[in-house]
């Protein structure tokens, strides 16, 4: 394994999250490092969002450790989570684009916020027009989100996780509720995100083909084709990994041939649903 | 046996971290001067016409009242002084709060609960801003800055229209109820009328503030928030009255 892929970019250790008695995240334990995809598993309630938000350190852990970037972060205060959250992107599941500020003022909106962009006003709009052509979204600039589908929304979102350059980015369920062809979009656009500037990609999601999509496929640069692996456990395979949440615990974590092999009925079940 | 009281304890503790936040960043950076300029015209210019209507309309009924009353006493010539003093000390900050907290209390918790459900507020802090910082504490200050003017004005303007009673309908004459208004008040009267306001922008904008960031459960969860919000700080208001008057009464 080379070097930069042996540092873990994120690690949950033993982390349990609890909103009064229900219990959201329960003991869940894993690691993801610099470059590799992890795909998260989980039907609607599992846990999903919880997790990306304790692992962004806006929900805070009632046991165990967030680390990010080597760094423990469950104990950190806001300001010191500001610099760690610069390097890394989101989009969430609503695309939490701000209503009242333009598709321009949105994707430029860490540029302007996030600590160590120092950007000048030309310099904003030249990397926020920039992240938008890569949505091939660059003539919505003065637009507002009301003024998007929700296809179109979610790609915004893509453009403002990914205009800070992220070492990091997080994709909280980017494909619910779209129809097909929006969804392979948006996920074609994760793929050549991660492949394109080798960021560490988490995505949560409850479709399974969006997982498989990200283990057997590539982006090639000399073509600007995506290109698809017969094979499940090919270069792309093996450096995407698998969990499964049900009801805030992790019942798999693994490979995708192993998820789609493994006997247990709520993994088959889960699986065969998409494929 | 006590698990009852978790939940409100809990919500109370939660309010005063809020509202400790919201003053420690008046004098922290960065400052949000465009925002809360933004807040000064909405809540401020928004509110004129409204606390305009209203302030006229409840001098005219209380001249009318106080009018019938002082009648029997052969006193209708002391209805400026009557109003005055109940526009100024009371009335006024109370029905220009109640005012402000029906439109602008309800208003932020829309807003910001509508913020919060679409994950809006999450975005905010993952983006690298302090959603108190950007949202609460320009509320803040532009509540307590517009709410003691809003009074000012509708405490003139509520004297305005127990004039336009007294003269038209009392024949009373012009100079008689404006020097008999202008007497009655003193220095305590304005500092109570001015003060009672400052509060209440206090109850107003925290509590809007607080059950908008507060909100969960979606859209049903948005408009719950607002009626709360609306709710809490109307009677706040009429709680915090009760207790600014009385520190003035014994004064």
């Amino acid at each position: 394994m080379p070097e930069e892929l042996a540092q873990p970019v994120l690690r949950f250790e033993r982390v349990t999250v609890a909103f009064d008695e229900h219990k959201a995240l329960e003991d869940v334990s894993f690691e993801v490092e610099a470059g590799r995809s992890l795909v998260i598993f989980g039907a609607a309630g599992s846990g999903k969002t919880v997790l990306l938000k304790t692992a962004l350190g806006l929900v805070r852990p009632e046991s165990g450790r967030v680390y990010v970037f080597g760094r423990d972060i469950t104990g950190l205060h806001e300001q010191e989570l500001f610099r760690i959250r610069s390097s890394i992107g989101v989009l969430f599941q609503e695309g939490g684009l701000f209503d009242s500020l333009t598709i321009e003022e949105n994707v430029a909106y860490p540029l302007a916020n996030l600590d160590g962009f120092e950007c000048s006003p030309q310099e904003m709009h030249r990397r926020a027009a920039e992240a938008l052509r890569f949505v091939e979204l660059e003539h919505t600039l003065e637009k507002f989100p009301s003024e998007l589908s929700g296809g179109m929304r979610r790609r915004v979102g893509i453009a403002r996780a990914v205009v800070t350059e992220p070492r990091l980015v997080l994709y909280d369920s980017p494909t619910a509720g779209l129809d097909p062809i929006t969804a392979y979009t948006i996920i074609a656009l994760i793929l050549m995100e991660r492949d394109l500037k080798n960021t560490t990609t988490l995505l949560m999601t409850h479709r399974y083909q969006d997982g498989h999509f990200l283990a057997t496929s590539r982006f090639n640069r000399e073509t600007g084709q995506i290109e698809r692996s017969a094979q499940e456990n090919g270069p792309e395979g093996a450096r995407t990994g698998f969990l499964v949440l049900r009801d805030g615990r992790l019942v798999f974590e693994g490979t995708l041939p192993q998820l789609k092999a493994s006997a247990d009925p709520y993994l088959s079940k889960f699986v065969k649903r998409d494929d | 046996m006590f698990d009852w009281l978790k939940s409100p304890v809990v919500a109370v503790q939660d309010f005063y971290v809020l509202a400790g936040r919201a003053l420690r960043n008046i004098v922290r950076r960065p400052h949000y001067a465009d925002d809360v300029f933004l807040q000064m015209d909405i809540i401020g210019v928004g509110s004129l016409p409204i606390v305009v209507m209203m302030s006229f309309f409840s001098g005219a009924v209380m001249a009318m009242q106080m009018a019938k009353a002082l009648s029997q006493y052969g006193a209708v010539g002391q209805t400026g002084q009557v109003v005055a003093i109940t526009l100024v000390r009371e009335m006024g900050p109370a029905l220009t709060s109640l005012m402000v907290a029906g439109r602008n209390a309800s208003g932020m918790a829309s807003e910001l609960g509508s913020m919060k459900v679409t994950e809006q507020i999450d975005a905010m802090r993952a983006l690298g801003t302090d959603p108190i910082q950007k949202l609460v504490t320009p509320r803040l200050i532009a509540t307590c800055a517009m709410l003691p003017l809003l009074t000012i004005i509708a405490d003139f303007i509520g004297i305005f229209g127990g004039f336009v009673i007294s003269y038209f309908v009392l024949s009373l004459a012009a100079t008689q109820y404006w020097n008999s208004a202008w007497q009655a008040l003193d220095y305590a009267d304005m500092a109570q009328g001015l003060i009672k306001p400052f509060v209440f922008a206090f109850a107003i904008a925290l509590v809007g503030c607080y059950y908008g960031l507060n909100t969960t459960g979606g859209t049903q969860g948005v408009g719950r928030a607002t009626t709360q919000a609306m709710v809490v700080s109307s009677v706040l208001i009429f709680v915090l009255t009760f207790f600014i008057t009385r520190i003035f009464v014994n004064l």
